[in-house]
Protein backbone atom coordinates (compact mmCIF):
# COMPACT_ATOMS: atom_id res chain seq x y z
CA UNK A 1 0.00 0.00 0.00
CA UNK A 2 1.20 3.47 -1.21
CA UNK A 3 1.26 6.34 1.21
CA UNK A 4 -1.89 7.68 1.35
CA UNK A 5 -1.84 11.58 2.34
CA UNK A 6 -5.51 11.50 3.80
CA UNK A 7 -7.75 8.46 5.43
CA UNK A 8 -9.59 6.62 2.68
CA UNK A 9 -12.64 7.38 4.54
CA UNK A 10 -12.14 10.67 3.82
CA UNK A 11 -11.75 9.96 0.33
CA UNK A 12 -14.67 7.79 -0.09
CA UNK A 13 -17.35 10.59 1.64
CA UNK A 14 -15.84 13.04 -1.52
CA UNK A 15 -15.51 10.59 -4.13
CA UNK A 16 -19.95 9.58 -3.15
CA UNK A 17 -20.58 13.12 -3.01
CA UNK A 18 -18.88 14.02 -6.04
CA UNK A 19 -20.52 11.72 -7.72
CA UNK A 20 -23.99 12.35 -6.36
CA UNK A 21 -23.95 16.14 -7.13
CA UNK A 22 -22.47 16.34 -10.54
CA UNK A 23 -23.09 14.71 -13.81
CA UNK A 24 -19.64 13.78 -15.36
CA UNK A 25 -19.05 16.53 -18.03
CA UNK A 26 -19.20 14.14 -20.87
CA UNK A 27 -23.08 13.03 -19.84
CA UNK A 28 -23.86 16.78 -19.26
CA UNK A 29 -22.63 17.31 -22.75
CA UNK A 30 -24.48 14.80 -24.66
CA UNK A 31 -27.48 15.86 -22.73
CA UNK A 32 -27.52 19.21 -24.04
CA UNK A 33 -26.08 17.58 -27.31
CA UNK A 34 -29.87 15.90 -27.64
CA UNK A 35 -31.63 18.62 -26.42
CA UNK A 36 -30.32 20.37 -29.64
CA UNK A 37 -31.86 17.96 -31.81
CA UNK A 38 -34.34 16.75 -30.31
CA UNK A 39 -37.97 18.42 -31.87
CA UNK A 40 -41.32 16.97 -29.86
CA UNK A 41 -42.37 19.03 -26.69
CA UNK A 42 -42.88 15.95 -24.56
CA UNK A 43 -39.26 14.93 -25.00
CA UNK A 44 -37.77 18.66 -25.04
CA UNK A 45 -40.05 19.18 -21.62
CA UNK A 46 -38.04 15.72 -19.96
CA UNK A 47 -34.38 17.04 -21.46
CA UNK A 48 -35.26 20.43 -20.26
CA UNK A 49 -36.74 19.14 -16.57
CA UNK A 50 -33.39 17.19 -15.99
CA UNK A 51 -30.82 20.15 -17.35
CA UNK A 52 -32.70 22.35 -15.07
CA UNK A 53 -32.15 19.77 -12.26
CA UNK A 54 -28.64 19.18 -12.78
CA UNK A 55 -27.78 22.56 -12.40
CA UNK A 56 -29.75 23.09 -9.04
CA UNK A 57 -28.17 19.67 -7.96
CA UNK A 58 -24.73 21.22 -8.41
CA UNK A 59 -25.48 23.98 -6.88
CA UNK A 60 -27.13 22.89 -3.66
CA UNK A 61 -24.61 20.17 -3.60
CA UNK A 62 -27.46 17.68 -3.47
CA UNK A 63 -27.87 14.42 -4.62
CA UNK A 64 -29.09 14.95 -8.21
CA UNK A 65 -31.47 12.17 -7.75
CA UNK A 66 -33.21 10.99 -4.75
CA UNK A 67 -32.32 7.20 -5.56
CA UNK A 68 -28.81 7.61 -4.45
CA UNK A 69 -28.41 3.91 -5.56
CA UNK A 70 -25.83 0.98 -4.46
CA UNK A 71 -23.07 2.47 -4.42
CA UNK A 72 -20.50 -0.33 -6.42
CA UNK A 73 -16.43 -0.03 -5.86
CA UNK A 74 -13.54 -0.46 -8.10
CA UNK A 75 -10.41 -0.34 -6.60
CA UNK A 76 -7.17 -0.42 -8.50
CA UNK A 77 -3.30 -0.07 -8.32
CA UNK A 78 -1.75 -0.98 -4.96
CA UNK A 79 -3.90 -1.63 -2.19
CA UNK A 80 -4.45 -3.80 0.82
CA UNK A 81 -7.16 -5.92 2.47
CA UNK A 82 -7.72 -2.69 5.23
CA UNK A 83 -9.49 -0.71 2.20
CA UNK A 84 -12.68 -2.57 2.39
CA UNK A 85 -12.84 -1.58 6.19
CA UNK A 86 -12.37 2.14 5.67
CA UNK A 87 -14.58 2.10 2.32
CA UNK A 88 -17.39 0.84 4.44
CA UNK A 89 -16.52 3.82 6.98
CA UNK A 90 -16.74 6.03 4.47
CA UNK A 91 -20.16 4.77 2.88
CA UNK A 92 -21.59 5.14 6.16
CA UNK A 93 -20.64 8.46 6.61
CA UNK A 94 -21.36 9.65 3.30
CA UNK A 95 -25.40 8.27 3.96
CA UNK A 96 -25.69 10.49 6.84
CA UNK A 97 -23.58 13.24 6.25
CA UNK A 98 -24.46 14.18 2.51
CA UNK A 99 -27.41 12.95 2.75
CA UNK A 100 -27.75 9.64 0.91
CA UNK A 101 -31.10 7.43 1.00
CA UNK A 102 -30.28 4.36 3.02
CA UNK A 103 -31.37 2.04 0.37
CA UNK A 104 -29.57 -1.46 1.43
CA UNK A 105 -32.24 -4.26 2.55
CA UNK A 106 -32.14 -7.52 3.94
CA UNK A 107 -33.47 -9.38 0.58
CA UNK A 108 -36.02 -11.37 2.22
CA UNK A 109 -37.50 -9.66 5.27
CA UNK A 110 -36.64 -6.21 3.92
CA UNK A 111 -35.25 -4.64 7.13
CA UNK A 112 -33.00 -1.87 6.38
CA UNK A 113 -30.99 -0.70 9.51
CA UNK A 114 -30.36 2.77 7.55
CA UNK A 115 -26.57 2.24 7.17
CA UNK A 116 -26.59 1.43 3.54
CA UNK A 117 -24.19 -1.42 4.21
CA UNK A 118 -24.93 -5.01 5.38
CA UNK A 119 -24.20 -8.11 4.82
CA UNK A 120 -22.23 -8.43 1.31
CA UNK A 121 -22.22 -4.84 1.15
CA UNK A 122 -20.13 -2.92 0.04
CA UNK A 123 -19.49 -3.84 -3.33
CA UNK A 124 -15.91 -3.75 -4.08
CA UNK A 125 -14.31 -5.01 -7.40
CA UNK A 126 -10.99 -4.90 -7.01
CA UNK A 127 -8.20 -4.99 -9.99
CA UNK A 128 -4.39 -5.28 -8.19
CA UNK A 129 -1.41 -3.66 -10.37
CA UNK A 130 2.02 -2.42 -10.13
CA UNK A 131 1.09 0.97 -10.56
CA UNK A 132 2.23 3.49 -7.77
CA UNK A 133 -1.08 4.51 -7.33
CA UNK A 134 -4.23 3.66 -5.56
CA UNK A 135 -7.07 4.47 -7.62
CA UNK A 136 -10.77 4.31 -6.06
CA UNK A 137 -13.63 4.68 -8.20
CA UNK A 138 -16.92 4.51 -7.17
CA UNK A 139 -20.85 4.02 -9.58
CA UNK A 140 -23.54 4.57 -7.17
CA UNK A 141 -26.22 2.50 -9.08
CA UNK A 142 -29.82 3.00 -8.95
CA UNK A 143 -32.50 0.36 -9.11
CA UNK A 144 -34.50 1.95 -12.06
CA UNK A 145 -32.10 1.02 -14.53
CA UNK A 146 -30.24 -2.23 -12.45
CA UNK A 147 -33.83 -3.91 -12.81
CA UNK A 148 -33.80 -3.61 -16.22
CA UNK A 149 -30.39 -5.99 -16.07
CA UNK A 150 -30.45 -8.47 -18.77
CA UNK A 151 -27.91 -11.84 -19.16
CA UNK A 152 -28.48 -14.30 -22.33
CA UNK A 153 -26.53 -16.87 -22.64
CA UNK A 154 -26.76 -17.46 -26.69
CA UNK A 155 -26.12 -20.22 -28.65
CA UNK A 156 -22.87 -19.24 -30.96
CA UNK A 157 -24.49 -19.79 -34.12
CA UNK A 158 -26.53 -16.53 -33.18
CA UNK A 159 -23.85 -14.81 -34.23
CA UNK A 160 -22.94 -10.95 -34.61
CA UNK A 161 -26.73 -10.54 -35.37
CA UNK A 162 -28.54 -12.15 -32.12
CA UNK A 163 -26.22 -10.17 -29.82
CA UNK A 164 -27.06 -7.42 -31.86
CA UNK A 165 -30.54 -8.31 -31.24
CA UNK A 166 -30.59 -9.05 -27.97
CA UNK A 167 -28.57 -5.57 -26.77
CA UNK A 168 -31.67 -3.64 -28.89
CA UNK A 169 -34.36 -5.87 -27.70
CA UNK A 170 -33.53 -5.43 -24.22
CA UNK A 171 -33.03 -1.71 -24.09
CA UNK A 172 -36.61 -0.91 -25.65
CA UNK A 173 -38.49 -3.66 -23.98
CA UNK A 174 -36.83 -1.64 -20.31
CA UNK A 175 -39.16 1.04 -22.06
CA UNK A 176 -38.84 4.53 -19.81
CA UNK A 177 -38.32 2.13 -16.94
CA UNK A 178 -34.51 2.45 -16.71
CA UNK A 179 -35.14 6.66 -16.83
CA UNK A 180 -33.97 6.70 -20.65
CA UNK A 181 -31.91 8.59 -21.91
CA UNK A 182 -29.52 6.08 -20.70
CA UNK A 183 -26.04 4.28 -21.02
CA UNK A 184 -26.36 1.14 -22.43
CA UNK A 185 -23.04 -0.70 -20.79
CA UNK A 186 -22.40 -4.30 -22.92
CA UNK A 187 -20.21 -7.34 -22.21
CA UNK A 188 -19.92 -10.03 -24.57
CA UNK A 189 -18.13 -13.64 -23.82
CA UNK A 190 -16.71 -14.04 -20.66
CA UNK A 191 -18.29 -16.51 -18.29
CA UNK A 192 -21.69 -15.38 -17.07
CA UNK A 193 -20.31 -13.82 -14.06
CA UNK A 194 -17.45 -11.91 -15.98
CA UNK A 195 -20.14 -10.87 -18.90
CA UNK A 196 -22.59 -8.84 -16.52
CA UNK A 197 -19.38 -7.48 -14.73
CA UNK A 198 -17.98 -6.21 -17.94
CA UNK A 199 -21.28 -4.45 -19.01
CA UNK A 200 -21.12 -2.84 -15.87
CA UNK A 201 -17.83 -1.72 -16.08
CA UNK A 202 -18.29 -0.14 -19.55
CA UNK A 203 -20.84 2.65 -18.21
CA UNK A 204 -17.14 3.60 -16.36
CA UNK A 205 -15.99 4.51 -19.39
CA UNK A 206 -16.45 8.49 -20.40
CA UNK A 207 -18.88 9.05 -23.33
CA UNK A 208 -16.14 10.60 -25.41
CA UNK A 209 -13.52 8.03 -25.01
CA UNK A 210 -13.20 5.79 -28.17
CA UNK A 211 -13.57 1.98 -28.09
CA UNK A 212 -9.61 0.67 -28.80
CA UNK A 213 -11.61 -2.39 -30.55
CA UNK A 214 -12.52 -1.42 -34.03
CA UNK A 215 -14.93 -4.00 -34.32
CA UNK A 216 -16.56 -3.08 -30.56
CA UNK A 217 -16.54 0.71 -32.17
CA UNK A 218 -18.52 0.38 -35.31
CA UNK A 219 -21.22 -2.59 -33.56
CA UNK A 220 -21.68 0.81 -30.34
CA UNK A 221 -21.63 3.09 -33.20
CA UNK A 222 -24.45 0.72 -35.06
CA UNK A 223 -26.59 0.04 -32.18
CA UNK A 224 -26.38 3.71 -31.04
CA UNK A 225 -28.30 4.71 -34.04
CA UNK A 226 -30.54 2.34 -33.94
CA UNK A 227 -31.97 2.98 -30.82
CA UNK A 228 -31.83 6.44 -31.32
CA UNK A 229 -34.18 5.71 -34.63
CA UNK A 230 -36.78 3.92 -32.72
CA UNK A 231 -38.52 6.48 -31.35
CA UNK A 232 -38.95 5.46 -27.61
CA UNK A 233 -37.25 8.84 -26.40
CA UNK A 234 -36.51 10.27 -23.06
CA UNK A 235 -38.83 8.67 -20.27
CA UNK A 236 -40.42 6.00 -22.53
CA UNK A 237 -42.70 9.26 -23.91
CA UNK A 238 -41.37 9.90 -27.67
CA UNK A 239 -38.10 11.00 -28.78
CA UNK A 240 -35.00 11.08 -30.73
CA UNK A 241 -32.95 10.54 -27.70
CA UNK A 242 -33.21 7.19 -26.33
CA UNK A 243 -29.70 6.68 -25.62
CA UNK A 244 -26.59 8.44 -24.89
CA UNK A 245 -23.84 6.16 -25.29
CA UNK A 246 -23.41 2.59 -25.89
CA UNK A 247 -20.13 1.37 -24.84
CA UNK A 248 -18.86 -2.47 -25.31
CA UNK A 249 -16.44 -4.85 -23.55
CA UNK A 250 -15.17 -8.70 -24.31
CA UNK A 251 -13.27 -11.35 -23.26
CA UNK A 252 -13.12 -14.28 -24.88
CA UNK A 253 -15.64 -17.64 -23.85
CA UNK A 254 -16.06 -20.91 -24.15
CA UNK A 255 -16.65 -22.81 -27.57
CA UNK A 256 -20.09 -23.80 -27.00
CA UNK A 257 -21.29 -20.19 -25.44
CA UNK A 258 -21.96 -16.58 -26.34
CA UNK A 259 -22.89 -14.81 -23.52
CA UNK A 260 -24.38 -11.38 -23.70
CA UNK A 261 -25.34 -8.97 -20.96
CA UNK A 262 -26.90 -5.48 -21.06
CA UNK A 263 -26.58 -3.00 -17.89
CA UNK A 264 -28.17 0.06 -18.83
CA UNK A 265 -27.17 3.52 -16.45
CA UNK A 266 -29.78 5.85 -16.72
CA UNK A 267 -29.81 9.75 -17.91
CA UNK A 268 -28.14 10.26 -14.03
CA UNK A 269 -25.44 7.92 -14.89
CA UNK A 270 -22.89 8.76 -11.75
CA UNK A 271 -19.49 8.13 -11.09
CA UNK A 272 -16.07 9.41 -9.92
CA UNK A 273 -12.70 8.57 -8.98
CA UNK A 274 -9.51 9.55 -6.82
CA UNK A 275 -6.09 8.83 -8.13
CA UNK A 276 -4.23 8.66 -4.81
CA UNK A 277 -0.40 8.58 -4.96
CA UNK A 278 2.78 10.59 -3.07
CA UNK A 279 1.64 13.84 -5.07
CA UNK A 280 -1.85 13.83 -3.63
CA UNK A 281 -5.11 12.95 -4.30
CA UNK A 282 -7.00 13.47 -7.58
CA UNK A 283 -10.45 13.39 -8.33
CA UNK A 284 -12.30 12.70 -11.92
CA UNK A 285 -15.66 11.42 -13.07
CA UNK A 286 -14.62 8.88 -15.67
CA UNK A 287 -12.16 6.22 -16.37
CA UNK A 288 -11.27 3.89 -18.94
CA UNK A 289 -9.31 0.23 -18.10
CA UNK B 1 -57.13 15.73 -18.67
CA UNK B 2 -55.65 15.17 -22.28
CA UNK B 3 -53.09 13.21 -23.05
CA UNK B 4 -49.62 14.25 -24.05
CA UNK B 5 -50.68 17.75 -21.83
CA UNK B 6 -48.08 19.79 -18.92
CA UNK B 7 -50.09 19.88 -15.56
CA UNK B 8 -48.33 21.00 -12.50
CA UNK B 9 -50.28 19.51 -9.16
CA UNK B 10 -51.10 21.76 -6.25
CA UNK B 11 -52.36 20.46 -3.05
CA UNK B 12 -52.25 17.73 -0.55
CA UNK B 13 -49.71 14.21 -2.34
CA UNK B 14 -48.84 11.25 -0.37
CA UNK B 15 -45.82 9.12 -1.37
CA UNK B 16 -46.15 5.33 -1.75
CA UNK B 17 -43.96 2.16 -2.85
CA UNK B 18 -43.94 -1.79 -2.76
CA UNK B 19 -44.44 -1.86 1.11
CA UNK B 20 -46.60 0.86 1.29
CA UNK B 21 -49.05 -0.90 -1.02
CA UNK B 22 -48.95 -3.98 0.54
CA UNK B 23 -49.23 -2.41 3.79
CA UNK B 24 -52.22 -0.29 3.05
CA UNK B 25 -54.37 -2.92 1.29
CA UNK B 26 -53.24 -5.60 3.97
CA UNK B 27 -55.05 -3.51 6.52
CA UNK B 28 -57.77 -2.53 4.16
CA UNK B 29 -58.55 -6.22 3.96
CA UNK B 30 -57.91 -6.85 7.46
CA UNK B 31 -60.63 -3.98 8.75
CA UNK B 32 -57.93 -2.44 10.18
CA UNK B 33 -57.24 1.52 10.25
CA UNK B 34 -55.17 2.93 7.63
CA UNK B 35 -54.65 6.58 7.47
CA UNK B 36 -57.64 8.26 5.87
CA UNK B 37 -55.86 10.68 3.65
CA UNK B 38 -55.21 7.38 1.11
CA UNK B 39 -58.99 7.70 0.86
CA UNK B 40 -58.80 9.57 -2.68
CA UNK B 41 -55.88 10.69 -2.76
CA UNK B 42 -52.92 12.16 -5.20
CA UNK B 43 -50.00 9.37 -4.66
CA UNK B 44 -46.78 9.78 -5.61
CA UNK B 45 -44.86 6.57 -6.54
CA UNK B 46 -41.69 7.89 -4.61
CA UNK B 47 -38.87 7.48 -1.78
CA UNK B 48 -37.75 10.86 -0.97
CA UNK B 49 -34.46 11.68 0.93
CA UNK B 50 -35.60 13.31 3.92
CA UNK B 51 -34.19 14.72 7.09
CA UNK B 52 -35.42 15.34 10.36
CA UNK B 53 -34.81 19.12 11.89
CA UNK B 54 -34.08 20.00 16.04
CA UNK B 55 -38.13 20.18 16.11
CA UNK B 56 -39.02 17.22 14.69
CA UNK B 57 -40.44 18.52 11.44
CA UNK B 58 -39.24 16.95 8.39
CA UNK B 59 -37.56 18.57 5.27
CA UNK B 60 -37.37 17.45 1.65
CA UNK B 61 -33.82 16.83 0.22
CA UNK B 62 -34.68 15.44 -3.02
CA UNK B 63 -37.55 13.62 -4.44
CA UNK B 64 -37.96 12.56 -7.75
CA UNK B 65 -40.27 9.49 -9.09
CA UNK B 66 -39.45 5.85 -8.81
CA UNK B 67 -40.44 2.97 -11.65
CA UNK B 68 -43.92 2.84 -11.61
CA UNK B 69 -44.55 -0.50 -13.24
CA UNK B 70 -43.00 -2.51 -9.55
CA UNK B 71 -46.64 -1.53 -8.38
CA UNK B 72 -48.33 -2.83 -11.17
CA UNK B 73 -49.69 -5.95 -9.60
CA UNK B 74 -50.96 -4.09 -6.68
CA UNK B 75 -52.56 -0.72 -8.13
CA UNK B 76 -55.95 -2.13 -9.75
CA UNK B 77 -56.87 -3.34 -5.97
CA UNK B 78 -55.10 0.28 -4.85
CA UNK B 79 -57.30 2.40 -6.82
CA UNK B 80 -60.35 0.80 -6.65
CA UNK B 81 -59.67 -0.19 -2.73
CA UNK B 82 -58.96 3.55 -1.79
CA UNK B 83 -60.52 5.58 -4.94
CA UNK B 84 -56.96 7.44 -6.17
CA UNK B 85 -57.42 10.09 -8.24
CA UNK B 86 -53.94 10.43 -9.66
CA UNK B 87 -50.85 8.72 -9.87
CA UNK B 88 -47.60 10.75 -9.96
CA UNK B 89 -44.80 8.20 -11.57
CA UNK B 90 -42.23 7.29 -14.29
CA UNK B 91 -42.33 4.69 -17.17
CA UNK B 92 -45.81 3.97 -16.89
CA UNK B 93 -48.31 1.00 -15.57
CA UNK B 94 -49.72 -1.87 -16.88
CA UNK B 95 -53.18 -2.43 -18.99
CA UNK B 96 -54.58 -3.91 -15.40
CA UNK B 97 -53.82 -0.43 -14.00
CA UNK B 98 -55.56 1.46 -17.05
CA UNK B 99 -58.47 -0.76 -16.41
CA UNK B 100 -58.91 0.52 -12.91
CA UNK B 101 -57.87 3.96 -13.74
CA UNK B 102 -60.82 4.25 -16.05
CA UNK B 103 -63.14 2.60 -13.61
CA UNK B 104 -62.68 4.75 -10.82
CA UNK B 105 -61.59 8.04 -12.72
CA UNK B 106 -58.03 8.23 -12.32
CA UNK B 107 -55.06 9.81 -14.05
CA UNK B 108 -51.31 8.68 -14.56
CA UNK B 109 -49.18 11.92 -14.24
CA UNK B 110 -45.75 10.95 -15.65
CA UNK B 111 -42.70 13.08 -13.54
CA UNK B 112 -39.32 12.98 -15.25
CA UNK B 113 -37.08 10.48 -13.46
CA UNK B 114 -34.10 11.75 -11.88
CA UNK B 115 -35.12 15.14 -11.42
CA UNK B 116 -35.08 14.84 -7.85
CA UNK B 117 -33.86 18.17 -6.53
CA UNK B 118 -36.40 20.32 -9.07
CA UNK B 119 -39.37 18.14 -8.27
CA UNK B 120 -38.55 18.66 -4.84
CA UNK B 121 -39.10 22.53 -4.66
CA UNK B 122 -42.65 21.95 -5.70
CA UNK B 123 -42.93 19.84 -2.17
CA UNK B 124 -43.53 23.00 -0.43
CA UNK B 125 -44.11 21.27 3.15
CA UNK B 126 -43.97 17.74 4.56
CA UNK B 127 -46.87 17.63 6.83
CA UNK B 128 -46.25 14.26 8.31
CA UNK B 129 -44.91 10.57 7.79
CA UNK B 130 -46.99 7.14 8.37
CA UNK B 131 -45.29 3.81 8.69
CA UNK B 132 -41.37 4.85 8.88
CA UNK B 133 -40.81 1.42 10.05
CA UNK B 134 -40.72 0.50 6.37
CA UNK B 135 -37.23 2.43 6.48
CA UNK B 136 -36.77 6.01 4.70
CA UNK B 137 -37.93 5.07 0.99
CA UNK B 138 -41.18 2.80 1.51
CA UNK B 139 -42.87 5.20 4.21
CA UNK B 140 -45.84 7.17 3.31
CA UNK B 141 -44.67 10.63 3.26
CA UNK B 142 -47.46 13.66 3.25
CA UNK B 143 -46.68 16.71 1.00
CA UNK B 144 -48.59 20.00 0.60
CA UNK B 145 -47.25 20.92 -2.89
CA UNK B 146 -46.81 24.35 -5.05
CA UNK B 147 -46.88 24.09 -8.58
CA UNK B 148 -45.48 20.17 -8.19
CA UNK B 149 -44.20 19.39 -11.76
CA UNK B 150 -43.96 19.65 -15.14
CA UNK B 151 -46.27 16.90 -15.35
CA UNK B 152 -47.33 14.81 -18.09
CA UNK B 153 -50.89 13.02 -18.80
CA UNK B 154 -48.76 10.19 -19.54
CA UNK B 155 -52.28 7.61 -18.88
CA UNK B 156 -55.86 8.91 -19.05
CA UNK B 157 -59.08 8.54 -17.02
CA UNK B 158 -60.43 7.31 -20.86
CA UNK B 159 -57.94 4.30 -20.51
CA UNK B 160 -55.62 5.68 -23.47
CA UNK B 161 -52.32 5.43 -22.39
CA UNK B 162 -48.71 7.78 -24.00
CA UNK B 163 -46.71 4.57 -23.47
CA UNK B 164 -49.07 2.38 -25.42
CA UNK B 165 -49.32 4.85 -28.20
CA UNK B 166 -44.94 5.02 -28.29
CA UNK B 167 -44.57 1.90 -27.68
CA UNK B 168 -46.71 0.64 -30.71
CA UNK B 169 -44.40 3.22 -33.03
CA UNK B 170 -41.51 1.36 -32.15
CA UNK B 171 -38.98 0.96 -34.75
CA UNK B 172 -36.92 -1.75 -34.48
CA UNK B 173 -34.03 -2.06 -36.88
Amino acid sequence: MIKLPEPVEDIVVNLLRLANTKLPADVGWALEAAAGWETGDIARTQLGAIMDNVKKAEHMGRPMCQDTGIPVFYVRGRFDSTIVAQISKGVERATREIPLRPNTVDPLSRENDGSNLGEGMPIIHYIPTDDDFTEITVLPKGAGSENMTRLAMLNPADGVEGVRRFIIDSVLDAGGRPCPPSIVGVGIGGTSDKCVEMAKEALLSPLDSENPDPVLAKMEEDVFVALNSSGLGPMGLGGSTTVLGVKIRKAFCHTASLPVAVNIGCWATRRASARISDEGVEYSQGVDF
Amino acid sequence: MKLGETVYVFGPVITGRDEMHIRAIERSVAGEDVPSDIEGAVLFHCGPIMVQREDGTWAVVAAGPTTSARMNKLEPEMIRRFGIRAIIGKGGMSKDVAEAMREVGCVYLAATGGAAISLAEGLSRCTGVEWLDLGMAEAMWRFETERFGPLIVAMDAEGNSLYEQVASSIVRI
